[in-house]
């Protein structure tokens, strides 16, 4: 079984988002594997020691992205490729992860791609599924559990809390739901060994891709946060009069009504 | 010069920290009160490798740095203090002995199935009359035949009641100038004659495992004597510079926790309608408190590099374990204080972190001795 998972570095989930001129400030933040892709690594490594094959762990990002491409190594996948796109690519969207990724991924026959649901920062839930069209296979979305056997697939998938089965084959793209299992540790010798097993760095050149072949497709007019949150107000007086109160606030101030 | 942590590092830290935060953590209030101490947990540790990391891989370790081990003392030690000394003790005191000292077969025996996590290990240098002023052991081992019999007691010895074997140290003689030999043997606790009780109520460090040994006539064979018979006390002086980085290690990780929660405490309590952390007096004490952490940490992982390098770092280890474990004991003072009354309550989890920082100023060389170590090397 020839296994792919597609991994984005993230903001860690604890991290604050810091804006400054509607530019997210990177400098001193702590990043993390998009917790989706973890379940997505778990999957393939779960898959492969059952199966044999072979986890490869990809990444369109820059040269930042090997930490968390070693801690997939670690984890337990077999070899890494980092697709550094900070040379060429200044602004990028889900479009240009997806031609890039899509494009390395042609003509290397992977049984089985791996991806998260969404990626936390973004929250897109694109990549995944646009990597299979690009490709020209199919793909599940959300999925919770995965059973293949042969070139058969079963598979459930979380619709809004509901599950539901769906029976796909080989060549497949899937994408990960929380539920699907529980990520592992990287152990420390798992750590060690990461440092020794493949890492390929590859740029657009390699992928004989040219700048405008990725461009994107969307543009970013503002980024802001969400409002402070205002300290709640508590009506008083009799009743009635609280009510009306509420019915005028929720027309003139909440302009809910 | 790099202050960075190198990849391996930054992911032994972040992998450590999140294990520890969903782990140990939850269970850290738990532990203290019913002085638990969690040997699950040191499986689940093993099973990552946490108890070989500084050790190589042809010993069963990963192969790791001393700045690796020190960083994972910390975040064990940020989720729950005990857990974090016995952690640091397994380590440094009950397998670092044999890696340094031990012959190519008791390394076979002992050291492999400690650093894999199948087994945990403990040292016994304090005797009740017989702490600081470590050569004044009064423990005997007498040659017979092929075996040493030894007599004597040992007191809150750190993970014996869940060790396989103690090192203890044992006094086999005298030299030319009247001087104790003391040696180091490596003791089954299950042999005969070798009673473990740890019944110690203590103040803080509740989750870690503390006990007292007694040996009636207990035999071990001859090849058992770890390292050079008359440089036992050499030895365990070099054990204890390594422990002290980890004690170190230890106190950053208390110091730290103590500090995230008065920080965090002070954005969200208010008095005189504003959070007290506008108030200066809160902000110059948690000024302070982040230096400190970072200074100790800083000197933590100097005494660490030079260990690794090959290079002197008993001073430095001095320096780092008196100094993190000093300024680590007015931070978690201080968070109590940022607390007000609430953090005299067990309820908040910051008076447990006062507790157990206390005992980084006692363990493995009081300050008193630390500053004893630190003259000696200045040549007074
Ligand atoms: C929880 C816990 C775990 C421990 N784990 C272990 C373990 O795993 N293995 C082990 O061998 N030991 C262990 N110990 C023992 C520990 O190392 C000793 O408590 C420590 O070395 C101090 O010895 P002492 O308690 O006998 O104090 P003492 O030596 O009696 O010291 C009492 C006071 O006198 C001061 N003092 C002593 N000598 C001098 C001097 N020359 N100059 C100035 N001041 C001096 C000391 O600094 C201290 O303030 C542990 C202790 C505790 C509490
Ligand atoms: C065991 C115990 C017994 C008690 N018994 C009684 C009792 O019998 N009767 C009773 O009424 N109360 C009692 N108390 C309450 C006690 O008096 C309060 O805990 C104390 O006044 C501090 O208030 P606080 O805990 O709300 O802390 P806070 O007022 O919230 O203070 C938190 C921190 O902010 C600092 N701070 C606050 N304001 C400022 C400022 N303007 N500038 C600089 N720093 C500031 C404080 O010094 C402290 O470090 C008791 C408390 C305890 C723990």
């Amino acid at each position: 079984m020839n296994i792919c998972v597609l991994i984005k570095r993230t903001f860690d989930t604890e991290e604050k988002i810091i804006l400054t001129d509607g530019i997210i400030q990177e400098e001193g933040a702590e990043f993390i594997i998009n917790p989706y892709d973890e379940y997505a690594i778990e999957e393939a490594i779960q898959i492969r020691d059952e199966q044999g094959g072979e986890v490869t762990a990809v990444m369109a990002g820059n040269e930042d992205g090997e930490k968390e491409l070693r801690t997939a190594l670690a984890m337990g996948a077999d070899k890494a490729v980092l697709i550094n796109l900070e040379e060429d690519v200044e602004d990028g969207d889900q479009w240009t992860t997806a031609k890039v990724l899509s494009t390395y991924l042609e003509g290397k026959n992977y049984d089985l791609i791996l991806a998260g649901n969404v990626a936390i920062d973004g929250g897109s839930g694109q990549v995944g599924p646009r990597v299979a069209e690009l490709l020209g296979i199919p793909y599940v979305t959300a999925i919770t559990k995965l059973e293949i056997d042969g070139r058969k697939v079963k598979i459930e998938r979380d619709v809004e809390g509901d599950v539901e089965v769906i029976e796909a084959s080989l060549p497949l793209l899937v994408t990960a739901q929380q539920g699907l299992n529980e990520p592992r540790y990287p152990s420390l010798p798992g750590i060690m060994k990461a440092k020794r097993k493949p890492l390929e760095q590859l740029e657009l050149d390699d992928l004989d891709l040219e700048e405008d072949d990725v461009e994107p497709k969307t543009k970013v007019l503002e980024i802001f946060l969400p409002p402070k949150k205002e300290a709640g107000k508590i009506l008083k007086g009799e009743l009635e009069d609280q009510a009306k109160e509420l019915v005028s606030l929720l027309r003139s101030e909440a302009n809910i009504i | 010069m790099n202050f960075e942590l190198t990849k391996e590092q930054q992911m032994i830290k972040e992998m450590v920290r999140e294990f520890a935060e969903k782990e140990i953590a939850p269970n850290a209030a738990k532990w203290d009160e019913e002085a638990y101490f969690s040997i699950e947990i040191f499986k689940k540790m093993g099973e990552l490798g946490l108890l070989g990391i500084p050790f190589p891989e042809e010993y069963g370790g990963a192969g790791g740095d001393t700045i690796s081990y020190a960083v994972a003392v910390e975040e064990i030690g940020r989720a729950c203090g005990g857990t974090g000394l016995s952690y640091a003790a397994a380590v440094s005191l009950g397998a670092s002995p044999i890696y340094y000292f031990g012959t190519e077969e008791q390394k076979q025996k002992w050291l492999v199935p400690m650093a894999k996590g199948e087994a945990l290990g403990a040292f016994g240098l304090t005797e009740p009359n017989a702490g600081s002023d470590a050569g004044g052991t009064r423990t005997r081992a007498v040659l017979d035949g092929d075996e040493y019999v030894i007599n004597g007691e040992k007191c809150w010895i750190t993970n014996a009641g869940h060790a396989r074997q103690v090192i203890v140290t044992a006094v086999t003689g005298k030299d030319d100038k009247d001087k104790n030999i003391i040696s180091a043997f490596i003791v089954p606790t299950n042999a005969p004659g070798f009673t473990i009780q740890c019944n110690y109520d203590k103040m803080g460090v509740r989750a870690s495992n503390t006990c007292e040994l007694v040996l009636e006539n207990v035999r071990v064979p001859k090849e058992n004597i770890l390292g050079d018979p008359a440089k036992g006390f050499k030895q365990f002086l070099y054990t204890l510079d390594g422990g002290r980085i980890s004690i170190a290690a230890l106190a950053v990780g208390i110091a730290q926790a103590a500090f995230e929660k008065a920080l965090q405490y002070a954005k969200e309590r208010k008095q005189f309608g504003q959070s007290i952390s506008k108030f200066q007096a809160i902000q110059f004490k948690l000024a302070d408190m982040a230096m400190e952490i970072e200074l100790a940490r800083s000197m933590v992982y100097k005494a660490a590099w030079l260990k690794d390098q090959g290079k002197p770092f008993t001073k430095e280890a001095s320096f780092a374990k008196l100094f993190a474990s000093e300024a680590g004991f007015r931070i978690c003072n201080q968070a109590i204080q940022i607390h007000g009354g609430y953090g005299y309550m067990k309820e908040y989890g910051v008076e447990r972190h006062l507790r157990d920082i206390k005992l980084m100023e006692i363990g493995e060389g009081t300050s008193e001795i630390q500053r004893l170590v630190i003259a000696r090397q200045l040549g007074c």
